[in-house]
C-alpha cells in the first residue's frame, strides 16, 4: 500500500474516476487523521473549495490542457503567504495577519490548478532543524512520534512521510527542506537561489532561501519545480534565463555522468548506519553506468560559522518589521521604546531572539569588518571551489545529513542543533540546487542521498535523484504505522 | 573677558572663529511611482495610508523592485553637479525602529553610491566659492507622522501616515566646504535651481521636497582640523538656514569662549523661538548597522547609460545666464535674475524671438510680471495673457502707440482676463495722443489755468513744471507722452 504520487493521482483526475473536490476531501481527512502528529497549524477550506472547483472547471475544459498539477492536493509552509489565510511563520508575533495578496510560487500553483488544502507548521520564522522552534508546539516525525520531523520545514515534510498529501511547500535557507525530508523518508527538493520566486515568502535571510517542493517522486518534484520555476518580475533576485524543459532531462539516466563525491561530506562524525547507506546509494549509482569521482570542499569546515553570520544579519534586519505598529501582536505600553520591546519580547521565541541579537552583533560598529564582510568572503571562497568541483563533475552526491532522526528534546544545545545542517548548508551559501532522496533505513529511520547541482543545473540533479529512485524501492517506503491516506493499491 | 565674549555678536565670533558648514540636502525625485513599488509618488493630498500597498507597507513576504526612472534622475542630478558616476553601485540596509519607517530599515546607499566628487560653484558678495560634493546617492523616503509634543517618545498619541514612504530620495552629501551662512544658503539656492532646471525635484521647501540638514562646526582661523560638529535640523526655508546657522554660530562661539567644549548632537531648529534647541530623537547611538541589501541586485551603469543621460541634460542655469549676457548684451544681474527661474528665461528668449528688444524684455518680466505672477500666485505661462499677449503689449509701448502707465494698467487688468492689448487699445481708444496741435492747444490751456505755477517755474522751481505736466496728463486722461508735454512745456515757458 503505497500512496498515489502526483502523477497517478493527474491520471485518475483526467479518466475521470476522481475528483479535485473528492481530493481535497480525502487529504483534509488523511491530515485530520494524523493530527496527533501536530504537521497542520490551520486547513485553508474555503480556499481549498474555490480552488477545487476552479481545477474542476479547467480539467472540464480541457483535460489535455489541464497540467499535472490540476485537481492535486498540497500543503505549504506557515511562511507563504496567501490573500485571505493566516500566515504566522510559526510565530506568536504573527498570529492572526492575514495577507493581502499571494506570493508568486504559490500563485502559479493556484492557476495551474493544484488546490491547497492546509498550511503547515514549521520552526519559527524558519529558523530551526527539529521544528521544535515552533510557538504552536512541536511536529511528530510519522517513522516514530517521538522523534522530531526535521525543520524548518517539518510540517511540510511530515504531511508527505505520511501520506497525506502528494506534494507539500517547504523553504530551505540551510537545509530546511533537504534534511527533514531526509528525516521523513521523502523527497524534497532546494531549486537554484532566484529560479523560484522569493515575493511572498516570509524572509528569513533574503541571500539563502529558496522555495521548494517535497513529494514522494521525483518525477512529482520536477513537475512542482516547473509550475513554480521562472523569472519574476516582483523578485528581483530571480533569473531571467528560461527554465529549462525539467520533464525530458530528467528521464536520460546517469549512465556516462560523472559523480563527484566531496571528501569533507564522508568525513567522521556521520553515523555508521548513514555511511552504510550512503556508500550503498553511490555503489548503485555507479552500477546504473555513473562515474564516481572523488573531489575535494576545503571550505566546508568554514560554512556554518559563515552561515551563522549571514543568516542572523539578515534575519536581524527582515524581522524588524514585526514591530507591533501595523500587524500581527501589538503589546500596548506607554513609550514607544517599551511598546517595541514588549511586543518583540513576547511575541519572538528563544531561538529567534538568540539570531536577532548575533545578527545584530555581527553587523554593529567595529564588528562588521571582523564578521560580515569576512563572511562573505569566506562564502565567496565556498562558491568558487564548488565552481570548480563542477568543473570536472556533473553532480556532487552525498548525505543529506550526518544523523537520522533524533528524538524530541534531544538537541537542547543550540550548537548541536546547528551541526545537523553542516551537509546541507554550504549548498545554500553558494546558492546550488540540491536534493534529498530516500536512500535507506538506519536504526529503523530513513536516511536521505544528497545530490548538488550547479547553478541552474537543476534538471541535473533531479535526473541523477530520479535514476537512483527507479533503480531502488526505498522511496516507496512507508512509516509502518501510518495510514495511508489517499491510497489506493498501486 | 568671559563677562564680555558672553555676550559676544555674530560678527565679534566669526572674528576669532571660523565656521566650518557642510550641507545634507535630500529631495524627493519627481518620478510617477514609489522607488520600489507601483504607487504614485504623488502623495500630497491622498486622505492617510491610502498612497500603499504591501510593498511600501513593509508587510511580510515582499520584495523591492527598484525604479529605473529613479536612478537615471539620480544620474543626471549628479552629472549636473560635475560628479563621477562609478560602474558599480550598490543598495545597502540602513537600520533603525521608528514608526514612519515600515520595514525597519531603509534602503539607502552606502559605501558604493550612484555618484561621487562631484562641485558647485557660485558666487556670494563677488567671490566665487566652490563646494566639494562628496556623493549624490538614493535611497526611499519615510513616512510622516504627527503627534502632540516635540518628540515622539514623550507624545500621548501618534498616528502614522505612510503614503509618502517609499518616494525616491535622492540625497546630495556636501563638503564642509562652506565658511558663512551667506555661502551656505547660496549654496541651497543653487542647488535648488539646478535640481529643478533638469526636472528631477520641484525645489518646494515648505513640503519638505526639498530639505536641508546643515553640519556646523567652529574652529581658530588658521586651523586646519576641525571642531565638535553639531548637526541642525527642521529648517524649511532658506531664511530658516541661513538665521539657525548664525544662531549656531554664535551660540558655539560663546560657549568656547568660555572654555567650554560643544555637545555632539542633534539640534532643531525651532523658527517661533529663533533658536535651535537640543534634539533626544531616534535612537541614542547611531549604529546604522548597514549591510548590502540582499533583495536587490548590485548595480552595474553602462558607459552607455551614463553618456545618454549626459547627453539629454538641459542648459544649466549659470550656462544660461551666461549665454543670455553673451547673446543679447544683458548685464549680469539681470542675466541672474532672469534665469532663477527656467520659466523666466524661457518667456525672456520667447519675447525677444517675437520681436521684443532685450532689455524691454528683461524689464518687463522682471518688474511688473514677476510682481502680478508673485500676487496672483499665477506664472505668466499659465496667465490669461501669456506670453504672446505680453508681446504684443510690449511692442505696443516700444512703437509709441500707448504709454507705459497705460500698458501697465492694461497688464494688470489682462494678465489673469486675457484679450489682445491691440485689440482693446482700438476698442477703448487709449492710444497716446499723438496730435501736435492738440497736444500744444491742452498746453497752452494748461498754461493759462495755472498761474501759480508757471510763476513759480519761471522763479526757478524747477518741480512746479511736474503739475504742469500733470494738468495736461489728465486732460488726456493720461494718454499723452509724458516726455513730449515735458518738452512742449518747456519749449512754451522759455519764451
Amino acid at each position: 500500500m503505497s500512496p498515489e504520487t502526483v502523477g497517478g493521482l493527474g491520471a485518475r483526475l483526467r479518466r475521470g474516476e476522481t475528483t479535485p473536490a473528492e481530493l481535497a476531501a480525502q487529504a483534509r481527512g488523511a491530515l485530520q487523521s494524523i493530527e496527533d502528529l501536530h504537521p497542520v497549524l490551520r486547513y485553508t477550506d474555503a480556499l481549498t473549495e474555490r480552488q477545487a472547483g476552479r481545477a474542476a472547471r479547467m480539467l472540464a475544459e480541457s483535460p489535455e490542457r489541464a497540467g499535472p498539477l490540476c485537481g492535486i492536493p498540497f500543503a505549504y509552509k506557515d511562511v507563504l503567504c496567501v490573500e485571505g489565510v493566516e500566515t504566522s511563520a510559526g510565530s506568536r508575533i504573527l498570529e492572526g495577519f492575514i495577507p493581502p495578496y499571494t506570493g508568486t510560487a504559490i500563485q502559479r500553483l493556484l492557476d495551474a490548478g493544484a488546490v491547497p488544502i492546509a498550511v503547515t507548521n514549521c520552526d519559527e520564522f524558519a529558523m530551526g532543524s527539529s521544528n521544535e522552534n515552533s510557538a504552536f508546539g512541536p511536529v511528530g516525525n510519522p517513522w516514530d512520534p517521538s522523534r522530531v520531523p526535521g525543520g524548518s520545514s517539518g510540517g511540510s515534510a511530515a504531511v508527505v512521510s505520511a501520506g497525506a498529501v502528494p506534494f507539500s511547500l517547504g523553504t530551505d535557507t540551510g537545509g530546511s527542506i533537504r534534511q527533514p525530508a531526509s528525516f521523513c523518508g521523502v523527497a524534497g527538493f532546494k531549486p537554484t537561489y532566484g529560479r523560484v520566486s522569493r515575493y511572498g515568502l516570509i524572509a528569513f535571510a533574503s541571500s539563502l532561501d529558496q522555495i521548494g517542493p517535497f513529494t514522494r517522486s521525483v518525477e512529482d518534484a520536477a513537475h512542482v519545480f516547473t509550475a513554480m520555476a521562472g523569472h519574476d518580475p516582483r523578485d528581483s533576485t530571480t533569473s531571467p534565463l528560461p527554465v529549462e524543459p525539467v520533464a525530458t532531462q530528467v528521464a536520460r539516466g546517469v549512465a556516462g555522468m560523472r559523480l563527484g563525491v566531496p571528501r569533507e561530506y564522508m568525513a567522521e562524525g556521520l553515523e555508521p548506519g548513514v555511511r552504510a547507506a550512503v556508500l550503498a546509494a553511490l555503489a548503485e549509482l555507479e552500477k546504473l553506468g555513473a562515474t564516481l569521482v572523488e573531489v575535494s570542499l576545503p571550505s566546508t569546515e568554514a560554512a556554518l560559522s559563515t552561515y551563522y553570520i549571514i543568516a542572523p544579519a539578515e534575519c536581524s534586519a527582515n524581522l524588524a518589521r514585526m514591530d507591533g505598529v501595523r500587524f500581527g501582536l501589538h503589546v500596548d505600553r506607554k513609550s514607544l521604546t517599551d511598546t517595541y520591546l514588549e511586543t518583540r519580547g513576547q511575541g519572538f521565541g528563544p531561538e529567534v531572539k538568540r539570531r536577532i541579537m548575533l545578527g545584530t552583533y555581527a553587523l554593529s560598529s567595529g564588528y562588521y569588518d571582523a564578521y560580515y564582510r569576512q563572511a562573505q568572503k569566506v562564502r565567496t571562497l565556498i562558491a568558487e571551489e564548488f565552481d570548480r568541483a563542477f568543473e570536472s563533475v556533473d553532480a556532487l552526491v552525498c548525505p543529506t545529513s550526518p544523523i537520522v532522526a533524533f528524538p524530541k528534546g534531544d538537541k537542547s544545545d543550540p550548537l548541536s542543533m546547528y551541526l545537523c545542517d553542516v551537509l546541507t548548508i554550504p549548498v545554500n551559501l553558494a546558492g546550488l540546487p540540491g536534493i534529498s532522496i530516500p536512500c535507506g533505513l538506519s536504526q529503523g529511520l530513513p536516511v536521505g542521498l544528497q545530490v548538488i547541482g550547479p547553478r541552474l543545473g537543476d534538471a541535473q540533479v533531479l535526473r541523477v535523484a530520479h535514476a537512483y529512485e527507479a533503480a531502488t524501492a526505498w522511496h516507496a517506503q512507508m512509516p509502518p504505522s501510518s495510514p495511508t491516506a489517499t491510497g489506493t493499491p498501486s | 573677558m568671559t563677562s564680555t565674549s558672553a555676550v559676544s555678536t555674530l560678527d565679534q565670533v566669526m572674528e576669532r572663529w571660523e565656521p566650518v558648514i557642510g550641507l545634507e540636502v535630500h529631495g524627493q525625485l519627481l518620478t510617477r511611482s514609489k522607488m520600489f513599488c507601483g504607487c504614485s509618488a504623488d502623495y500630497i493630498g491622498s486622505p492617510p495610508n491610502s498612497n500603499t500597498c504591501p510593498v511600501c507597507l513593509g508587510l511580510p513576504g515582499v520584495l523591492p523592485v527598484m525604479n529605473r526612472v529613479a536612478v537615471e534622475y539620480t544620474v543626471r542630478s549628479a552629472l549636473a553637479l560635475n560628479c563621477e558616476i562609478p560602474e558599480h553601485s550598490k543598495f545597502d540596509r540602513k537600520n533603525y525602529f521608528y514608526p514612519d519607517l515600515p520595514k525597519g530599515y531603509q534602503i539607502s546607499q552606502w559605501d558604493m553610491p550612484l555618484s561621487l566628487n562631484g562641485h558647485l560653484t557660485f558666487t556670494v558678495d563677488g567671490e566665487e566659492v566652490r563646494c566639494g560634493i562628496t556623493r549624490v546617492h538614493l535611497e526611499e523616503d519615510t513616512g510622516t507622522l504627527q503627534h502632540a509634543g516635540d518628540i515622539l517618545q514623550q507624545a500621548r498619541s501618534s498616528v502614522v501616515d505612510l503614503n509618502r514612504a517609499g518616494v525616491p530620495l535622492m540625497e546630495i552629501v556636501g563638503e564642509p566646504d562652506l565658511r558663512t551662512p551667506a555661502q551656505a544658503r547660496e549654496y541651497l539656492v543653487r542647488l535648488r535651481q539646478i535640481l529643478v532646471y533638469i526636472g528631477v525635484n520641484d525645489g518646494n521647501l515648505e513640503q519638505g521636497s526639498f530639505r536641508c540638514d546643515a553640519n556646523i562646526s567652529l574652529r581658530k582661523h588658521g586651523d586646519t582640523g576641525l571642531g565638535v560638529k553639531v548637526e541642525v535640523k527642521n529648517m524649511n526655508s532658506f531664511r530658516a538656514v541661513h538665521r539657525a546657522l548664525e544662531f549656531e554660530i554664535v551660540r558655539q562661539g560663546r560657549l568656547l569662549d568660555q572654555g567650554q567644549t560643544i555637545a555632539q548632537e542633534t539640534r532643531g531648529w525651532v523658527e517661533a523661538k529663533g533658536a535651535t534647541i537640543s534634539q533626544r530623537s531616534k535612537e541614542y547611538a547611531h549604529d546604522y548597522r548597514y549591510f548590502p541589501e540582499p533583495d536587490l541586485p548590485p548595480l552595474r551603469l553602462s558607459a552607455e547609460f551614463v553618456d545618454r543621460v549626459r547627453a539629454g541634460l538641459p542648459e544649466l542655469p549659470q550656462q544660461l545666464a551666461e549665454r543670455l549676457q553673451r547673446e543679447h548684451g544683458l548685464s549680469a544681474y539681470d542675466a541672474a535674475n532672469l534665469t532663477a527661474e527656467r520659466e523666466d528665461a524661457r518667456a525672456f528668449e520667447a519675447l525677444v524671438a517675437a520681436g521684443v528688444p532685450a532689455k524691454a524684455a528683461a524689464n518687463w518680466l522682471m518688474g511688473e510680471v514677476a510682481r502680478l505672477a508673485r500676487e496672483t500666485h499665477t506664472p505668466l505661462q499659465g496667465s490669461g495673457l501669456g506670453l504672446e499677449g505680453l508681446a504684443s503689449l510690449v511692442k505696443l509701448v516700444e512703437a509709441g502707440s500707448i504709454n507705459g502707465s497705460t500698458a501697465k494698467e492694461l497688464l494688470e487688468e489682462l494678465y489673469l482676463a486675457g484679450g489682445d492689448p491691440a485689440a482693446v487699445v482700438r476698442e477703448r481708444g487709449l492710444g497716446q495722443v499723438s496730435d501736435q496741435a492738440e497736444l500744444e492747444r491742452l498746453v497752452d490751456a494748461v498754461i493759462a489755468e495755472n498761474p501759480a505755477a508757471v510763476a513759480d517755474f519761471q522763479g526757478g522751481k524747477e518741480q512746479a513744471l511736474q503739475r504742469l505736466v500733470g494738468g495736461v496728463m489728465k486732460a488726456t486722461s493720461g494718454r499723452a507722452d509724458a516726455r513730449v508735454v515735458t518738452g512742449l512745456l518747456r519749449e512754451r515757458l522759455a519764451r
